[in-house]
């Protein structure tokens, strides 16, 4: 189990400045995200784009954001859970909370602050009626492990550099076969990535299907046929074992949904006196939340995320004074 | 028209036509506008062309600028993609161009 003072869910950008301000209250924290790396949205969606409205920083990368914010909070040493998302929550009779993920680790902390932006990042899926009855029987949104797919005849879907380096990969002696299925005829991936399949495709040594889509799934208890809709000719029937759809990954707010907490148009209501929620001990900061005036900006969650620490410290140490102190005149203390 | 002003025409996912007025002068896009009349477009990543969720249908015969690539890959994303009509609204700028617009809300995947 592992215990904490603050249990933050989201390691976006407000989720990581919460560590600092966290940090300088001798508060300890630990953060759960679904994603691989920190960063949330910033470093999922947008890594390259510039941000203008930092203060001090007339332009920054999302990014660079991410990394400088890294860096702030070293000293403060936080513990990371990622790739997984916070699926359960329960209240123990001390008042604290016990968060679970969807692999089973168990997280304690008497303050859960739910940082999670538009949510938790999912598989887009392809609206194919019968999708679901042949998920993991044939169907993957996420290739794990290559080698699962030896010898296989692999269909994928997608034309951004994951569809597009897999069906290299799958295609060089891995699967049976390979055929990559996408919308238009130009893709948008690495021209390297590209050519490297152009290539291929040329050789025989994989099936290049544009200008088409999978539009029906067949099978009985596992997957063994994809219907394609090819712009001329029609519809086309392919056999295989499996069907990879690669078309990113789209936010959903998922299990903290069902919380107990209060949700208006997909986000948590607070209080904006300390950001809590209707849930003692549980408080929402940045793009998560909502209040009258709300605005959806990092600058926010890390006011937020200021104000926040100081009720959950007035929370943890009822008893103990606390005081506003200022980096300038005591540095940061570390632990 | 009248001064910074067009009027376009919004059908939501049950069929409802919405006339919306949409300023020129706001450096706005039709994701926005959407928005900015509660109806139902998210506009997840802000309007940076990087999520597809203001994918729409362009019903009128209104000329308007040519999709970028970026738009064009975020298509490749979405689903229900109509190669002469889909667009995404975060890249229709509100210009007077745009005066009568008429688009239909694309089905949530």
């Amino acid at each position: 189990m592992i215990e904490t003072d603050i249990l933050i869910i989201g390691a976006g950008p407000t989720g990581l400045f919460t560590v600092f301000e966290a940090g300088l209250l001798k508060l300890k924290c630990h953060l759960i995200d679904s994603l691989p790396q920190a960063g949330g949205q910033c470093s999922e969606i947008y890594p390259k784009k510039p941000i203008y409205d930092i203060p001090a920083y007339p332009e920054i990368l999302a990014g660079d954001l991410t990394d400088r914010l890294m860096e702030q909070i070293k000293p403060f040493n936080p513990g990371f859970t990622l790739g997984e998302s916070a699926v359960d929550i329960d209240k123990q009779e001390d008042g604290s909370f016990i968060v679970t993920t969807n692999r089973g680790t168990k997280h304690k902390a008497p303050i859960v602050a739910i940082a999670g932006g538009l949510g938790v990042f999912e598989p887009r899926k392809p609206p194919i009626e019968n999708l679901s009855n042949f998920e993991d029987k044939g169907i993957e949104y996420i290739i794990k492990d290559p080698e699962f797919y030896r010898g296989k005849d692999v269909v994928i879907s997608g034309g951004g550099d994951s569809a597009l380096d897999w069906a290299y990969f799958l295609a060089n002696g891995v699967a049976k076969s390979v055929a990559l299925v996408h919308r238009r005829n130009s893709f948008r991936g690495h021209l390297d990535s590209v050519q490297k399949v152009m290539d291929m495709a040329e050789n025989g040594q994989l099936n290049l299907i544009t200008e088409a889509e999978v539009i029906g799934l067949n099978g009985s208890d596992s997957l063994n046929e994809v219907v394609i809709k090819h712009k001329t000719q029609g519809e086309i029937k392919l056999p295989t074992d499996h069907w990879i759809p690669l078309f990113g990954l789209s936010p959903k707010l998922g299990p903290i949904a069902e919380w107990g907490l209060n949700i208006s148009k997909n986000s948590i209501e607070v209080d904006t006196f300390d950001y809590s929620t209707n849930r003692e001990g549980i408080y929402a900061i940045g793009d998560v939340n909502t209040y009258p005036g709300k605005l959806k900006l990092i600058l926010c969650g890390f006011h937020e995320a200021t104000l926040m620490v100081q009720s959950a410290f007035a929370r943890i140490h009822p008893d103990k004074k606390n005081v506003l102190k200022y980096t300038t005149v005591n540095g940061v203390n570390g632990f | 028209m009248e001064d910074n002003i067009i009027k376009v025409t919004v059908i939501d996912r049950e069929g409802v036509s919405h006339e919306l007025e949409a300023p020129t002068d706001m450096n706005m896009n039709m994701m926005e506008v959407c928005k900015s009349y509660e109806l139902p477009v998210e506009g997840t990543c802000g309007g940076m062309a990087m999520c597809a969720s203001c994918h729409m249908y362009v019903e009128s015969d209104t000329i308007l600028p040519e999709k970028s690539d970026d738009e064009e890959d975020m298509l490749d994303e979405a689903f229900f993609v109509d190669d002469e009509k889909s667009r995404l609204g975060c890249q229709l700028h509100i210009t007077s161009d745009l005066d009568n617009l008429i688009v239909k809300l694309a089905p949530v995947g």
